[in-house]
């Protein structure tokens, strides 16, 4: 066992490098802290910046996962609007922006991911915005006034839940999603048939299987040209075609990398005293048997706790499945597991009654559970997909037998 | 502005003034109450911000939704009087408001 640690930086401010710093000061850590991030806000929940922040019913303090105050108390040095330049395995120090540099014998890699940009002609224009952060949200809220043409690209979680907003807030929305189905990426055709239905009957036009050529305009965006030559127009534009792994400092300091920082099951990198946490880290998914990315809440605060435990040398808190949720209009989608690889597709409700669930099984088992406005299928799903217990289809898609029971029957 | 009483799992007490508006899971993060987790940030997704509130006080505080039952239902270590505390708004007729945290909320 290396010497108990005495100095950690942590090079990121969001989800997973907070929970990194409260995790080790729960503990019981007393060396010192040094947390840097390179918005100016301190560490903050992103999910509500296309929900409620957006929708302007929360203050951004309201996000602030601790008080300013907490970092001061608990003497973590929180350096905020900072972007750090470089990692020194050898001298073992960060060098932050600016010319500072910060000593560590423990280092957490949680720069998170940023958004992907499209590669086509006009994509430099203005009003072309992505959803990553508070200022980001900032912009789109003064551009978000009623009768206002919003195009989002990308019908995935952002994507849909901005629009959803967007229609609320007196928007005119356009979806144009290149998959034949919104949310492939995450849920099943009949959660996508589903949203696309709500969405459409809210007035926003859905374009699946769009084609995008390029932005119109000049200077300012004023469309999007699609396949066969339209061009939907746009005072305003949101690209949300997924995120990118912020690896540029790992690859640099010659740690390995694929599409994440690779860690084992402690969140450790190839280095023994560097971790990573959150959405840059390629991590093993127990509960699938391979690894993978997650960007999560849930992956963020675990992969933080993780972390911290694996510093100080205490065991590992127990594992989570991987749970995600979505607010759009007055529906909420609760998600337990990852679909990918499912055989088969279990619907349990009428989508019609606006609370239903599917479930997604592989050889009999449940890997995964969406459900919509049904916590008991979101409960009783996710203790499934833990226990990886068979389950009889009939049973789960039948109302009559309450998801307590099912859970009864198959978990024992 | 109502007094809100936070006790933990061994029976410490936490006093702290909450603001009309803010959530009783908010007002707990804010003032660094420990034994509230809210990992979903107040969303109603992940029941780690359960409380048991004070005999005194649960007609005032009301019957959770049926989206916040559910949750509940599946929660470890249940009573009649849990809630989860993202739930439950801080209004003047809560002044005063006494709620436990579970011994641990996972």
């Amino acid at each position: 066992m290396a010497d108990a640690p005495k100095r950690v930086v942590i090079i990121g401010a969001g989800q997973a490098g907070g929970q990194a710093a409260y995790s080790l000061r729960l503990a019981g850590y007393e060396g010192a802290i040094t947390l840097i991030g390179d918005e100016p806000a301190p560490p903050y929940q992103r999910p509500p910046l296309s929900k409620a922040y957006f929708k302007g019913e929360m203050e951004a303090e309201r996000l602030f996962l601790k008080p300013l105050e907490y970092y001061a108390e608990h003497q973590i040095d929180l350096i905020t609007g900072k972007t750090v330049n470089a990692i020194d395995l050898q001298a073992r120090q960060v060098e932050i922006a600016g010319g500072q540099v910060a000593t560590w014998d423990r280092l957490v890699i949680a720069t998170g991911a940023r958004p992907r940009k499209l590669a086509i002609e006009g994509a430099h224009l203005n009003n072309i915005l992505e959803l990553r952060t508070l200022a980001d949200v900032d912009r789109l809220k003064q551009l978000a006034v009623p009768g206002a043409r919003l195009v989002v690209v990308g019908a995935g979680y952002i994507g849909l839940e901005a629009a959803a907003v967007g229609v609320q807030l007196g928007l005119k929305v356009t979806v144009l999603e290149a998959m034949p189905q919104v949310l492939s990426r995450v849920a099943g055709p009949e959660i996508g048939a589903f949203y696309t239905h709500i969405h459409r009957a809210a007035g926003t036009d859905i374009r699946l299987g769009a084609r995008l050529e390029a932005f119109e305009g000049v200077g300012q965006v004023t469309g999007v040209r699609i396949h066969g030559g339209e061009i939907i127009t746009a005072d305003f534009v949101l690209v949300g075609v997924g995120v990118l792994p912020n690896l540029e400092l790992a690859l640099q300091a010659g740690l390995v990398c694929g599409n994440g920082v690779v860690v084992d099951a402690n969140m450790r990198t190839s280095h023994p005293d560097v971790f990573a946490a959150g959405d840059v880290a390629w991590r093993p998914l127990p509960h699938y048997g391979r690894e993978g990315r997650l960007e999560s809440v849930h992956n963020a605060i675990e992969g933080g706790k993780l972390a911290a435990a694996a510093m100080l040398g205490q065991p590992a808190p127990a594992l989570d499945v991987p749970w995600f949720w979505s607010d759009q209009f007055d529906l909420k989608l609760q998600t337990a597991g990852l679909w990918t690889g499912a055989d088969q597709t279990l619907v349990r409700g009428d989508p019609q009654s606006r609370a239903f669930a599917a479930f997604y099984l592989k050889e009999g088992r449940v890997i995964a559970v969406d459900a919509v406005n049904a916590a008991p299928e979101y409960i009783v799903g996710k203790k499934l997909v833990a226990s990886q217990a068979q389950v009889a289809p009939a049973e789960l898609v039948d109302k009559s037998i309450s998801m307590k029971d099912i859970g009864a029957r198959a978990l024992g | 502005m109502p007094k809100i009483t936070y006790i933990d799992a061994t029976g410490k007490e936490r006093v702290v003034e909450a603001k009309n508006g803010m959530t009783v899971m908010e007002t707990a993060i804010k003032h660094n109450v420990p034994g509230i987790d809210a990992d979903c940030g107040g969303a109603c997704a992940c029941a780690t911000c359960h409380v048991y509130v004070d005999a005194a006080f649960t007609d005032k505080v009301g019957k959770p939704s049926a989206m916040e039952q559910s949750m509940l239902d599946f929660a470890e270590n249940v009573q009649p009087n849990s809630r989860l505390s993202c739930q439950i708004k801080v209004r003047d007729d809560l002044d005063g408001l006494r709620v436990t945290t579970p011994e641990s909320q996972h």
